[in-house]
């Protein structure tokens, strides 16, 4: 490369020159510092799971792969099996979504497209204060507001008359399936809500006016332009829903009965692997007990870190389909 | 092809309604307050750590006939452990703090808690209403050696119910129709083995909605030790600890979680510590002792249960079930967890007068909080168990 005469130049010629000592030494020490900082993170949830793997290893020398599929929480046997608490952390999770997603997706669009200018803000930014209400404190709303009405107007009014079909069989009894499905609902509506707003936002005019060039309705320019553009978005805001609903715990724990079987209904009362480790840990008298506790919350990690790596495939390939690459 | 973000036509953020947004808010937070700050009765739910004193004179009914440590001992101990006596503990660190200007910081994190910090030794005391198991008496002895279960109080645990019609007095109930509706044998409210002791009330045909404690508690071992005596099959099926496989159906958190399903769920039973249901006004049901008397929780038939018992030396008897024809059936001491070989003198000197008080001294606060002061035979016993506290083989009290 040639150095032009006189005066400062390219970044490579002020590279080769090395003026500045001070800068160079400046410049190794900000590297290795981030660096630093960002490995720390990693390191962090490495030692994470070294520790869960380190506590959990006599629980794991008693039961083995069995402890991933048996049923029974017997602290006075100690006997001791995940599969309950798999079940109903999937399944509080996945009513979560099926209530949550219509829901957001509705509002996104509204605030996107079709709210007027003066709504728009204040709307956004109450929803995004329900996304900072504490967890604790949507479970109390829960246990005095919500378990009431679940019992008395789900339960025993609505869909208790439908209870030939096993979702919704068994006694109303408010606390359950159900009404932690409703309040994770509610926790994760805020936050795929805002993000598929945001993503919406985000395509181009030249989409929609090409679909109104072309004779489209409203409801076409949404559906046919804005939707499938934001594809990968839409389903990076789920999965973040869903990341939080797995791991939601106070609330709940508060609702969902903490009884320890796997049953078809959505009334009956279940647990999750986050409400049996917030109930028990605490006084939790013997090693094996704390020992299967802490493989409780590792499996948990690893059908959360399994779920979000299954969610990115998912999202890298959809933002791979031809429609999009061919923008 | 322009690809200008947020170009979506009037998206620009006017401030004034994010404005009259917020100014809306305050007002309502504002008028919210005004109206909140009224003569709102405080709910008497005990914080989870006591810290004595607070401060002031010891009561005008306090007799501190006993002594205080003596100087050199130290001023601040630790305990942790049992929340079922916390409310007395919380009442006996802060008089005995006022009287011998002595810091005690007791955390109420449940008696597994409590037994795990003992063995531990992150504490000077522990506090448990279920007595250590083998394991768990080995695991201490090899911690710091001997360790004793000294009494200092009892309770009872009342069973509390919810059903629309029948009122406090009127549900009686039998031991294996209990044990056979925690089982899950028995299903519904009009279920004839209930009717049979229960003519003249009734009774709808309701789901009985079992509710239990979801987290480690003394109350649930004395409760599930009790069913363990009078139900062969909830002893092999089940059996008795801090925290057990229910056969159903809820799980509330802590004596106050269980009190609030139970009011909530119509059709619901549960137990709870008698104060907890004096204090949310939940009706209980006369349980039938063993000489075939039905009889109420109270202070009277928690007092009987631990009359004409033998107690043994170390004190690790069970109340449940008891042969005195006026008492409870489901009652159980509440004990303090320290070990006979002190590490370390000052600590000992004001844990072993701590004790020492509160069995003799701290008993005149029980019956206004709810829980049986102890009988004479268990303090001559609970007496003799701190004499035998020593450090370096030495005894630490100075008292006759």
């Amino acid at each position: 490369m040639h150095v032009g005469r006189g005066g400062s130049t390219t970044a490579a010629a002020l590279a080769r020159r090395r003026p500045w000592r001070i800068g160079n030494l400046g410049d190794a020490l900000s590297r290795t510092v981030f660096a630093g900082l960002g490995l720390s993170l990693l390191a962090l949830a490495l030692l994470m799971a070294y520790e869960l793997v380190l506590e959990s290893r006599h629980s794991i020398r008693a039961f083995g792969w069995g402890f991933l599929t048996g049923t029974r929480w017997d602290p006075v046997d100690q006997v001791f099996g995940a599969a309950p608490a798999i079940y109903g952390t999937l399944v509080s999770s996945v009513i979560a979504l099926m209530l949550a997603v219509p829901v957001s997706l509705g509002a996104a669009i509204f605030l996107s497209e079709m709210a007027p200018p003066w709504l728009r803000s204040p709307l956004s930014f109450l929803i995004e204060m329900l996304a900072a209400l504490p967890s604790v404190v949507l479970g109390l709303w829960g246990l005095y507001v919500l378990v009431p009405w679940v019992r008395d107007f789900v339960e025993k009014s609505s869909l208790g008359h439908l209870s030939f079909i096993p979702l919704f069989d068994g006694p109303p009894f408010g606390f359950g399936m159900l009404a932690a499905g409703l309040i994770l609902a509610i926790m994760v509506l805020p936050i795929i809500t805002a993000i598929a707003r945001d993503v919406m936002q985000a395509v181009p005019t030249s989409q929609r006016e090409a679909m109104l060039a072309l004779g489209a309705t409203r409801w076409e320019v949404i559906l046919g332009a804005v939707l499938p553009y934001c594809r990968s978005g839409l389903m990076a805001a789920v999965i973040l829903g869903l990341g939080r609903a797995l791991g939601e715990t106070m609330a709940v724990t508060m609702v969902i009965g903490k009884g320890y079987n796997i049953t078809a209904s959505l009334f009956q009362p279940a647990s999750t692997a986050a409400s049996t480790l917030a109930s028990e840990f605490n006084e939790a008298t013997y090693n094996l007990y704390i020992s299967a506790l802490v493989e409780l919350a590792l499996i948990l990690m690893g059908i959360t870190l399994l779920l979000n790596i299954l969610a990115r495939l998912l999202v890298w390939r959809v933002a791979r389909s031809p429609e999009v690459i061919a923008e | 092809m322009s690809h200008g973000a947020r170009e979506a036509p009037g998206a620009r953020r006017s401030p004034k309604p994010l404005m009259l947004l917020a100014g809306v808010l305050a007002a309502a937070l504002a008028a919210f307050l005004l109206v909140a700050c009224g003569d709102g009765k405080d709910g008497g739910v005990p914080s989870p750590v006591a810290t004595g004193p607070s401060g002031g004179e010891p009561s005008p009914t306090l007799q501190g006939t006993m002594p205080c440590p003596p100087p050199g001992s130290a001023t601040s101990l630790t305990g942790a452990g049992a929340t079922f006596p916390f409310p007395l503990y919380s009442k006996w660190i802060d008089e005995f703090g006022k009287l011998c200007k002595v810091q005690i910081n007791y955390q109420s994190i449940g008696s597994g808690g409590g037994i795990r910090q003992i063995t531990a030794k992150t504490v000077d005391f522990g506090a448990s209403d279920g007595t250590m198991n083998d394991e768990q008496t080995a695991a201490a002895e090899a911690a710091g050696g001997p360790i004793l279960h000294i009494p200092m109080t009892s309770g009872a645990v009342a069973v509390v119910f919810n059903l629309p019609g029948v009122q406090q007095g009127q549900l009686k109930l039998t031991p294996d129709v209990l044990s056979d509706i925690y089982l899950k044998k028995i299903t519904k409210w009009n279920d004839p083995r209930i009717a049979a002791d229960n003519s003249g009330v009734d009774l709808p045909d309701t789901d009985i909605a079992v509710v239990h404690r979801s987290d480690g508690s003394g109350t649930t071992f004395i409760f599930t030790n009790y069913l363990s005596k009078v139900s062969q099959e909830w002893q092999g099926r089940v059996g008795f600890a801090t925290s057990v496989e229910w056969p159903g159906d809820i799980g509330g958190e802590g004596n106050e979680g269980v009190a609030n399903q139970v009011r909530q769920i119509p059709g619901a039973i549960g137990y709870v510590e008698l104060a907890y249901a004096v204090q949310n006004n939940l009706p209980w049901a006369a349980v039938r002792n063993k000489s075939g008397k039905f009889v109420e929780p109270g202070l009277e038939g928690a007092t009987a249960a631990a009359e004409a018992v033998s107690l043994p030396d170390d004190m690790k008897v069970l109340l449940t079930d008891s042969s005195n024809p006026d008492a409870y059936p489901i009652v159980g001491f509440t004990w303090v967890l320290a070990y006979v070989n002190q590490t370390n003198k000052a600590k000992g000197q004001t844990l072993v007068y701590y004790l020492w008080w509160a069995i003799h001294d701290g008993q005149q606060f029980t019956k206004d909080l709810l829980y049986a002061p102890l009988a004479a035979d268990a303090v001559r016993k609970a007496e003799a168990e701190i004499k035998s506290i020593s450090y370096q083989g030495q005894p630490l009290l100075q008292v006759s």
